[in-house]
């Protein structure tokens, strides 16, 4: 019988931690597919952050470090820069990357690190069990703001893809979501390229994956994602916020 | 070695570090440091390595991780509140058993303090700098041929127990200039670090750096190993210098620029015939121990001298196990001792031996 | 036995700095061990700046100098300063074009020299410095001009030689007065 679905290659062969449907694992697998099909996983090092993907450096055949909270921009940068040759990529939740590690994140961008960062948006902080995110939308309801965000106390949501794409470092940033097949193989595409422009050398690419956290959002998995459509879709408009490297074709 | 020339602490430091090997150098402007990172700027670009001006100290010191899991020698320098803020990254080198050489040129403090030369810093350094159970070497040079040469073993620690070492000066050694010659090799050939993260190569199980371990048991015999290694280390590295101790009824205890001021004194001291000598602990950490317990059984008290409160004063009590008296003299928040305020501590004592 | 002490003080822009740099190199390269030592921080922009020296015979042990055995100083300030705090014994060299008042102890030499008159009248006024140096040379016996020639030398950056014949007339009228 002809094998029509396999694990990829660079995943490793391990049961994941994570919660049933959240979409983690989803973005790993797309990961690992992009992986084998660049066939770079042999010279890639991956940065694992803090929260709910900590044990990431478990689930990737590559090389990997794991990094303070915040700071995998700043250990790619030095991986980076110590060893060109290397495919370096950090895979961050939304309080890691825009919260305690704003500076890095930023910093990566402006400097055009030649790195890929894939950055998890599912407006919560997961690991330590629901509080707000930089992320959390206006009125949502977390542990840590129990009434609901509340923009005058709290402050408003990152936009991580607006931000970044305003930075002239940036070659390439783009918003995506696991919420469907449609749009899981356009998220697909996204890390893809995001990993293609590492390898031809064009510069900081970073892709936003809107993904669901059923469990502190209090949903069944089906109906996270169709809150994810409802809510994050419009906070978030999905697209390319920016992309140098088709100008420079 | 080739001719000497006269070099600026800080510059003297970062040519030694090239000369080690080292290859990226991560840094944030502060005074009185900034010297090593312009130095660097300069340099690695003629040496092939890496100089990279970080958004901030926190930033600087996870890029030597990077640098360091992917197996290059690599360094960060700053001061006093610039190692503040690189407390927590030091912290994960040594839980990721990271080699990794951190300056700190220390100034007064706390807060902003000052930017004259402090030796503030030790408890810091030595006892608490981060959280967790964990040791870092810490290497006190005195001159600048001093610093030169320990960069050397500083690497070569770092390396050989996957550790955080920490060259701590202060201003005035980070400022000032003497003569140094260098070792002639620019490039030492060092040995591959096996678990390095810079690629499988398809050729090797994958390389995890991490300092995270859910179990607690797990944790705990991480941790012991690694005390086992730290124990190894007290045994084998303490290095000091002792000078005129052999009949010294007083014997001072002081370490950096503090331990040149006191050799002034002694020298005043002994003209008019105090005896007079000196301990200088040249590692911090480990501790001397063993050369200051051997000293007790010859010395009638001991003062340490500082440009802090009294930090390392509780060290040298414990060393001593207070079989003598142990006394203390200060100055702080930037302000150097003079070798006649020491020379006036040594007469107080002395008058009380007597 | 040599064994000097020297703190040298002015404002920033004066050349305090090279001075002490240039005193430095004459000690390390004619056999002795030297220690250099800026005053560093805000005070280098503009404001005073002064620099202790060491050259000796033995090892230097403390390189800050507190009770200077020679001072050199560039202006009032500097005079007001460091005068108290000399060794008894100790060589004071005023720069007198900028300093108007004379040296108010007994126990210590004073050398009353026009630096920066002189230094401007021969077309390199930002000399004083040197010219200073050159009298220091001859006062303390550190070396000879013939010794310090090479020194000066080295210490000029290879483009501009011009400031070799320069920095050697300066050092040369010094040592001369």
């Amino acid at each position: 019988m002809a094998v029509v679905f396999s694990r990829p290659k660079s995943l490793s062969d391990v049961p994941f931690h994570y919660c049933p449907g959240c979409t983690h694992g989803v973005v790993h697998r797309l990961v690992a597919e992009v992986l084998d099909e660049l066939d770079i996983c042999g010279k890639t090092v991956g940065i694992a952050p803090v929260g709910c993907s900590v044990f990431a450096y478990n689930y990737f055949e590559c090389d990997m470090i794991e990094a303070a909270h915040g700071r995998a921009p700043a250990v790619a940068t030095g991986v980076k820069r110590a060893r060109p040759e290397n495919i370096v990529f950090t895979y961050q939740g939304d309080g890691d990357l825009a919260a305690i590690g704003t500076a890095e994140t930023v910093h990566a961008a402006t400097r055009g690190e030649n790195i890929t960062i894939i950055f998890i948006n599912n407006t919560i902080y997961g690991m330590t069990g629901g509080q707000m995110a930089p992320t959390t939308l206006p009125g949502q309801v977390t542990q840590t703001t129990p009434y609901g965000r509340d923009p005058k106390v709290n402050g408003y949501p990152v936009r991580v893809c607006e931000m970044v794409s305003t930075l002239t470092g940036t070659a390439y940033c783009e918003r995506v979501a696991v919420d469907c097949v449609k749009n899981i193989v356009a998220a697909k595409k996204a890390i893809k390229k995001a990993f293609t422009n590492q390898i031809e050398g064009k510069g900081f690419s970073l892709v936003e994956v809107l993904s669901t956290c059923p469990t502190n959002w209090g949903l069944s998995p089906e109906k996270a994602l169709q809150w994810l459509r409802d809510n994050m879709m419009p906070y978030y408009p999905l697209g390319v916020y920016k992309d140098t490297t088709e100008e420079n074709k | 070695m080739a001719e000497k020339k006269l070099m600026k602490g800080n510059e003297a430091l970062a040519e030694a570090a090239i000369r080690a090997g080292c290859r990226c150098f991560f840094g944030y402007p502060i005074t009185p440091q900034t010297e090593v990172a312009a130095y660097m700027a300069k340099r690695m670009p003629q040496v092939g390595g890496v100089y990279l001006q970080s958004e901030s100290e926190i930033a600087a010191v996870n890029m030597v991780m990077g640098a360091s899991a992917a197996g290059v020698r690599a360094m960060t320098s700053s001061s006093s509140p610039g190692i503040s803020l690189k407390a927590e990254g030091i912290s994960y080198l040594a839980g990721c058993d990271l080699p990794a050489v951190i300056v700190n040129m220390q100034r007064g403090g706390p807060g902003l303090g000052g930017i004259q030369p402090s030796q503030a810093d030790y408890y810091q350094a030595v006892k608490g700098l981060a959280h967790g159970d964990f040791r870092i070497i810490v290497l006190a040079p005195a001159g600048i041929q001093e610093v030169v040469d320990l960069m050397g073993s500083a690497f070569d620690l770092a390396d050989e127990y996957r550790m955080p070492v920490m060259i701590l000066g202060d201003g005035m050694l980070g400022q000032m200039m003497e003569p140094v010659a260098f070792p002639d090799s620019e490039a030492p050939v060092l040995p591959e670090k096996e678990w390095a993260c810079s690629g499988t190569k398809n050729g090797r199980k994958k390389n995890i750096i991490n300092s995270l371990y859910i179990q607690p048991a797990e944790l705990e015999e991480i941790v012991k190993a690694r005390f086992e290694r730290y124990a190894e280390i007290e045994d084998k590295h303490a290095m000091s210098e002792s000078y005129m101790t052999d009949d010294a009824d007083i014997v001072l205890v002081a370490y950096g620029a503090t331990a040149r001021i006191a050799k002034n004194a002694i020298l005043a001291a002994r003209a008019e015939g105090i005896k007079v000598g000196l301990l200088r602990p040249i590692t911090l950490w480990p501790f001397p121990t063993k050369a200051l317990k051997a000293l007790t059984s010859t010395a009638k008290a001991f003062l340490t001298v500082e440009m802090s409160m009294g930090q390392m004063v509780d060290d040298v009590r414990l060393a001593t196990e207070c079989a003598r008296p142990v006394h203390f003299f200060g100055r702080t928040g930037g302000v150097v001792p003079t070798p006649k305020e020491i020379l006036g501590e040594i007469k107080k004592i002395s008058g009380g031996i007597k | 036995m040599t064994d000097l002490k020297i703190l040298i003080a002015g404002f920033g822009g004066q050349g305090i700095q090279f001075a002490g740099k240039l005193l430095a190199y004459i000690g390390m390269y004619t056999g002795k061990e030297v220690s250099v030592i800026p005053s560093y921080g805000p005070e280098m922009r503009g404001g005073t700046s002064n620099c202790s020296v060491n050259v000796s015979d033995a090892p230097i042990a403390s390189p800050l100098v507190v009770n200077p055995e020679e001072l050199i100083v560039m202006n009032l300030p500097s005079l007001d300063k460091f005068e108290a705090a000399c060794e008894s014994g100790a060589k004071i060299f005023v720069d007198s074009t900028l300093i108007s008042r004379k040296g108010v102890r007994s126990d210590v030499e004073y050398f009353y020299v026009p630096a920066t008159g002189i230094a401007g009248d021969n077309g390199f006024a930002n000399l004083a410095n040197v010219v200073l140096c050159g009298k220091f040379l001859k006062e303390t016996g550190l070396c000879d001009l013939a010794t310090a020639a090479p020194i000066i030398k080295k210490l000029v950056p290879a483009k501009k030689p011009e400031l070799y014949e320069l920095n050697m007339k300066a050092l040369e009228i010094g040592y001369g007065l």
